[in-house]
């Protein structure tokens, strides 16, 4: 590869590949040592506690602090009057315990790996979007897009959530303890979903894998959206789950409704016009 | 005759599964791959099946359980066992001379514990990525 040293290009950030002489097939190797943290995250301890007071500050700046609190080994960071400020908590890639007293604005918590998170609050919309691991409770309700595109972890709202919550989920759980708005569950690809209440119309729209278990009535469900039936290993899991999302709602797990997707728009458009007809 | 024609259409079956194990379907065949995933993603975790790796992981992050890992099976690459990492966007092969269990619940413990060291591994891709491209 020619070099790009000196160029403007290399300026403007782009830089040589380093990579050279790695293969695309990757192997795992045996004898790697227990490690069970990113190999540049923070050392933190839980123990260890601190606060940050929100009110005068901007989201960029409560988000370097987290961030800085962390790097002197702060496991366990409170922040006080949040005042449902925009976008606060994202991007935290590390072992953490994060209490919100008070609401967060849109996209809280967006684009985490690993923190363990509780807001007192209410959320705006997609809260926890893109999460990658660990666990958000919201103690109140949350807005639209609930968990967008979440891809691991577990999402909990104990009140209720709006409309399309879990959209376009990619996996871990979300745990709703009231009811859920319309297109819930929309485009989702992997995952599990439980609603304890109702919920609203056109329910998995779309669905190409996942689970959705609904504890109320559902107005309707979406295109390719099918019942199926509970096995005791999903009562189980339920029965653990709800306990981890600290809901202590008396529910009748073996009258849950199970979703699954009917998998006929897997091949849509390879589907008869008839066919098409009766999947929508 | 009858016999030998019989041998010959078992062996033919045989090779193509290894070959295009996933691929069934017109349109699979059109398109050159597999729709849908090869193996049960709604597969929900046998806690009992816990290994002590795994168990020191979710204590350590503070967890009450697997938490992302639930959604971690055990796959297949061009027909080798295999774990998906969402951190590199692809399959990671285990070794050649690992023996794995039968059940699949016991075959997805194993892929959890592969994948976190092999993301937490000083060796993982996005090391050498991050060194080369992180902002400051």
């Amino acid at each position: 590869m020619a070099s790009i040293k000196g160029h403007k290009s290399s300026e403007m950030g782009l830089h040589e590949e380093v990579l050279t002489g790695r293969t695309q097939q990757v192997f795992f190797n045996p004898e790697e040592s227990e490690n069970f943290v990113y190999h540049d995250s923070y050392e933190v301890d839980f123990n260890k506690r601190t606060e940050i007071d929100a009110s005068n500050i901007e989201c960029l700046e409560i988000n370097s602090k987290i961030k800085e609190l962390m790097s002197q080994g702060y496991g366990t960071i409170v922040i006080k009057n949040p005042g449902s400020k925009h976008s606060i908590g994202v991007g935290i890639l590390n072992k953490l315990n994060l209490i919100v007293e008070g609401s967060l604005g849109y996209f809280g918590i967006g684009s985490v790996d690993g923190p363990n998170v509780r807001i007192s609050g209410r959320v705006g919309w997609s809260c926890a979007e893109n999460m990658m691991a660990g666990k958000v409770v919201i103690e109140k309700n949350a807005g639209s897009c609930f968990g967008a595109a979440i891809r691991g972890g577990d999402l909990i709202c104990k009140g209720s959530v709006g409309a399309r919550s879990g959209i376009d989920m990619k996996g871990g759980t979300i745990i709703v303890g009231g009811d859920a708005g319309a297109f819930t569950g929309f485009m989702m690809q992997r995952g599990r979903i439980v609603i304890l209440g109702d919920v609203g119309p056109n329910l998995a729209d779309s669905l190409y894998d996942g689970t959705i278990f609904v504890g109320g009535k559902i107005k309707s469900l979406g295109a390719d959206a099918v019942e199926a039936e509970m096995t005791d290993l999903d009562v189980s899991w339920l029965k653990r789950k709800l306990k981890v999302a600290e809901i202590d709602k008396k529910v009748d797990f073996e009258k849950m409704t199970k979703i699954v997707s009917g998998k006929k728009l897997w091949n849509y458009d390879n589907l008869e016009p008839a066919e098409r007809k009766g999947a929508i | 005759m009858a016999k030998k024609k019989k041998v010959k259409a078992k062996k033919k079956s045989s090779s193509a599964k290894v070959k295009d194990k996933g691929i069934k379907t017109a349109r699979e065949k059109m398109i050159g791959q597999h729709i849908g995933y090869r193996y049960d993603v709604n597969l929900l975790p046998d806690y009992d099946r816990l290994t002590p790796f795994l168990k020191k992981y979710i204590e350590h992050m503070g967890w009450d359980d697997l938490n992302w890992l639930e959604d971690v099976h055990m796959g297949y690459e061009d027909g080798k066992p295999a774990v998906f990492d969402r951190n590199i966007n692809g399959w990671v092969t285990t070794p050649s001379n690992l023996k794995l269990p039968e059940d699949q619940q016991d075959r997805d413990m194993i892929a959890r514990e592969l994948l976190i060291k092999f993301q937490m591994s000083s060796n993982h891709p996005l090391v050498t990525l991050k060194k080369a491209y992180k902002k400051n």
